[in-house]
């Protein structure tokens, strides 16, 4: 048994016990980045010198008994998350050589802990894509099957978690990028409550759906980070003060009586057969369990996606304006004029996904368009959000698939982008309405990893995790990749 | 046929807050470039505003000042458009829920009183500052990125320059009054656009309406619309049509000429700013920011013409600034002659000011050294003509009224035996104005004590010369 290969409450029984130092997990997992990421490509930046710094300063800790739950604990951070000193590429030509000089709310209270962050992982540029295929610099590769995607955008972070190169990772979420990728890759992933974990220092892609979150090797270890990236900010002002819970506390096997909502509208067309048949044995798993299986409908759900694509492109417009060339970041070489300047560097700096979507949210706030599609799309978001209320009156939590299929092809549906955004189809909703979910693995289908998805209310994340946590003791996911050698 | 104007004004007011609008960086003038910046304010990637709670006080406070409705609900939006010196590429400005709405300012005219609605007061960021002296290109400087604004647009109520002007004048007046701005136009705390059209007289439509720009004094304004209107009115008289376009002043030759049309205009694609939650003024807060508000100009007007006897003229003119009026009364409470006091503000004191184009927290003197010169006065230590002459020094200098009588020798010469010396001398000079006094004529009186003034330079004690004089005189 390697140490990269543990959970962070195993890793934190042996630094509590003193039985392995944060120098030796450090070191054990920068070796595994080493033999990994030729294959995968899961990073952009490997912080080796910070890393090794971090984890002497957090044995210092340990030493002296100021430890924490995290302290010692390697982590990967998406690379749209500021980081001071350390580039911070959004995968974006545009950033390619950009420094933050200021720490994200969430880095610095990972930090006060003792974290150890061992890089920045690849992602779709800024965000958008749902399969990492959009990143500047590389693809990352799912370590289940090299040959396919490891899902998006935050691709880099659940291959490297699902590859072992980091206890656990933090992604972005704001369709579907991080529940869709830890899918894919067979790990927990979790899309907090809008508000609950602070956006400060997050690369903003559209700001009213984007919320920080976790991938982990399992359901207790995204309590254990849950307990510790929650939190008012006052940095933030879309962040909400509330009381903070211990997650951990939720972490039990029984859910008899729990009310377990499935939505026929998440089995709907092209959801893959495979997909679906896990998924409903799952359910009759959580049945077998003792819970109550309620049909609910949430029948604006089938414009979500598009509702979504008209606010996201919209918000996205607006907040990548600021890259112009002025400031920092890319900027054109030869240029006539101010505004020439501004075209050819952004003409130079963005990709096709990202002008896309640039483009398509500058049409929709335009004069003229904006009642019928931006103000349409926000009378959708708000029958969305009543569907969902409705919809738990009746049921505790919501259950279904996070992704309609199995990790698809390398360049499959890279030119057709309608068929990417399809893979969202399921996790849009929840970040239109604000709501917590995950994703927990549940099986395989044709030998690559399906997720399940848990929806629940707002700051129901407690819930969530009591299902989850039931569901993993009752059905282990043991399955490794094999493609790089699974090592579990 | 004749034609009438339309006139409508907008302006921006920086706000007095210490920090920033979304930031706690300083709002200081000045400054090395970019040194009052953060990530915040700078919008680098990943940064997020915070709304300054102050921010939204002084807004208030200017609404209620200006009879406006205080919405209870608002929100912030993003007005999206490319400068180099907005560092986000868009303005978080407030679009279609403003703060402040349907307010008025009354001015005068002719006498005649006349109300100029106010439309809405929004609260908006300021942007940063190019700088093109640079040979190598431009620079800019974000230290003003994200100071807090106030637009306040009125309605098109006004129908002639003089109106703009007093409507600007009482404006400032009440924003300086509830001391929510300095507005110091050379530092580009007030700003002012305009719009302006002409019709023929009688008729109700509007015409076609030019924007005014780069109007950077009250007299500006006053100018450009003259021209402005006068202009349009040439055109429509020659047969022509007014363009909808903006159109900049251009002071050194004194006309307004073209800056952008009509097809030229952004499309700012105002939506919402997801940042920052809305804007909620409960009732509580806006009487308690209601019952903070200073006494306004009309008020203190009426209130020193009752309370010191000032005549209305005295009391419009000292009323009209807060400042003047403060210092008004700061006197006063310890000398007990308001119309005295009233006629230094309004003659020596206002002279210096305007003659250096200081306002009078700009100015060395405090109230206290005023009345300290008033009772040298009293006293008969200094003569008034001397009074003046230590109120310029010490208008110059900050120095204490008695420290430059000291130094400069003034004290008035109150010897009898000194004086009568002088006096014996200057008759002796003037034999030809003696023999007019002694002939009847009482002005070669005024020429004698002149004389004296003029050999003392001005010390001698005036009863006590005049005295003298007529006892030598009918020796």
């Amino acid at each position: 048994m390697e140490l990269y290969s543990l959970t962070i409450h195993e890793l934190r029984e042996l630094l509590k016990k003193r039985e392995v130092s944060a120098l030796e997990v450090t070191k054990s997992y920068l070796e595994r980045i080493k033999e990994v990421e030729p294959k995968i490509d899961a990073l952009i930046t490997i912080t080796e010198d910070f890393a090794l710094q971090k984890a002497k300063e957090a044995d210092e800790k340990i030493k002296k008994g100021e430890d924490t739950a995290l302290t010692g604990i390697p982590v990967i951070i998406k690379d749209n998350i500021s980081t001071e000193g350390i580039k911070t590429t959004c995968s974006s030509k545009m950033l390619e050589n950009y420094i933050p000089p200021y720490n994200a709310t969430i880095v610095e209270k990972l930090l006060e802990e003792g974290v150890i962050i061992l890089g920045k992982s690849n992602l779709d540029e800024f965000a958008m894509g749902s399969s990492t295929e959009n990143s500047a610099f590389k693809t990352t590769k799912n370590p289940w099957d090299l040959s396919r995607v490891p899902g998006g955008s935050s691709g880099g972070s659940a291959a490297a978690i699902a590859a072992d190169e980091a206890a656990f990772a933090l992604g972005s979420d704001t369709g579907g990028s991080i529940r869709q990728p830890a899918s894919l890759c067979g790990v927990v992933g979790m899309k907090p409550t809008y508000g609950l974990v602070s956006r400060y220092g997050l690369v903003a892609f559209a700001s009213s759906l984007d919320q920080i979150g976790p991938f982990t090797k399992d359901v207790t270890d995204c309590a254990i980070v849950l307990n510790t990236i929650i939190g008012h900010d006052p940095k933030d002002s879309t962040s909400l003060k509330i009381d903070k819970p211990d997650y951990t506390s939720y972490l039990k096997e029984d859910i008899k009586g729990l009310r377990i909502g499935v939505a026929k509208e998440f089995f709907g067309e092209g959801i893959e057969e495979g997909v679906k048949e896990t998924v409903q044995e799952s359910i009759k798993v959580l049945q077998d369990l003792g819970a109550e299986i309620i049909d609910i409908s949430i029948p604006y759900v089938e414009y979500a996606l598009p509702a979504y694509y008209i606010i996201a492109s919209a918000e996205a417009s607006s907040n990548l304006a600021r890259y112009d060339g002025i400031r920092y970041g890319h900027i054109a070489e030869k240029y006539e004029d101010l505004i020439d300047m501004y075209m050819v560097t952004r003409s130079e700096g963005f990709g096709k996904e990202v002008k896309r979507r640039i483009m398509l949210g500058t049409y929709a706030l335009s004069s003229g368009y904006y009642d019928a599609y931006y103000k349409k799309a926000l009378k959708v978001r708000t029958l969305i959000k009543n569907d969902f209320e409705k919809a738990f009156e009746k049921c505790d939590v919501i259950i279904g698939p996070t992704s309609p299929t199995v990790a698809f092809k390398i360049g499959e549906r890279a030119n057709d982008p309608l068929a990417m955004y399809l893979a969202d189809i399921y996790t849009v909703s929840v970040n239109i309405a604000g709501l917590p979910g995950i994703s927990i693995p549940c099986g395989l289908s044709d030998g690559l990893p399906v997720g399940l998805q848990i929806i629940g209310r707002h700051f129901d994340e407690g819930k969530i995790l009591n299902v989850a946590y039931a569901f993993e003791q009752a059905n282990k996911f043991n399955a490794k990749p094999q493609a790089i050698g699974g090592a579990r | 046929m004749k034609y009438e104007a339309v006139i409508g004004l907008e302006v921006h007011a920086e706000l007095l807050t210490e920090s920033k609008i979304f930031c706690s960086c300083t709002t200081k003038f000045g400054g090395e470039p970019n040194t009052h910046v953060c990530p915040v304010c700078l919008g680098l990637p990943g940064t997020l505003p915070i709304l300054n709670k102050k921010v939204v006080e002084y807004a208030v406070r200017a609404g209620l000042a200006l009879n406006c409705t205080i919405a209870n609900f608002s929100k912030m939006d993003r007005k999206n458009y490319f400068y180099p010196d907005l560092p986000k590429a868009y303005q978080i400005s407030q679009y279609d829920l403003p703060l402040c709405s349907n307010g008025y300012v009354e001015i005068e005219i002719d006498g005649q009183t006349k109300k100029i609605g106010i439309k809405r007061i929004h609260i908006e960021e300021d942007a940063g500052k190019l700088l093109h002296e640079n040979t190598d290109g431009s620079l800019v400087d974000y230290n003003r990125a994200g100071v807090p604004l106030i637009e306040i647009v009125s309605e098109p109520d006004m129908s002639t320059p003089e109106e703009a002007y007093q409507y600007l004048t009482k404006l400032k007046s009440i924003l300086e009054y509830t001391e929510v701005s300095d507005c110091k136009m050379q530092e580009g705390s007030l700003r002012v656009d305009t719009n302006v059209s002409v019709r023929p007289v009688g008729s109700t439509e509007l015409g076609t309406k030019i924007e005014l720009k780069n109007l950077n004094s009250f007299k500006a304004v006053q100018k450009a619309l003259e021209y402005e209107i006068k202009r349009q009115i040439k055109v429509l008289e020659e047969g022509g049509t007014i363009v909808q376009e903006t159109r900049r002043w251009n002071e050194s030759k004194g006309i307004t000429e073209p800056m952008r049309t009509k097809e030229e205009a952004h499309d700012y694609r105002y939506f919402p700013e997801p940042d920052l939650v809305p804007i909620i003024v409960t009732d509580e807060w806006k009487e308690e920011i209601r019952k903070s508000l200073p006494e306004m100009p009309h008020h203190k007007r009426e209130r020193f013409i009752a309370e010191y006897g000032l005549p209305e003229y005295d009391a419009k003119i000292i009323t009209s600034s807060k400042k003047m009026a403060d210092f008004f009364e700061k006197c006063v409470l310890e000398y007990d002659s308001p119309k005295t006091v009233s006629n230094w503000l309004m003659g020596e004191f206002s002279r210096l000011m305007n003659e250096t184009g200081k306002e009078i927290d700009e100015v060395p003197v405090t109230p206290q050294m005023l009345v300290k010169l008033l009772k040298l006065i009293d006293n008969g230590v200094i003569s008034g003509s001397i009074a003046k002459t230590v109120f310029e020094e010490m208008f110059g200098t900050g120095k204490e009224p008695e420290v430059i009588v000291e130094e400069k020798g003034l004290k008035q010469i109150a010897n009898e035996n000194e004086l009568r010396e002088i006096i014996k001398k200057v008759i002796a000079e003037n034999p030809k104005s003696v023999e007019d006094y002694k002939n009847g004529k009482e002005k070669a009186m005024g020429f004698l004590v002149g004389q004296v003034m003029k050999a003392t330079k001005g010390k001698a004690n005036p009863q006590l010369t005049n005295q003298i004089l007529k006892e030598e005189l009918s020796k």
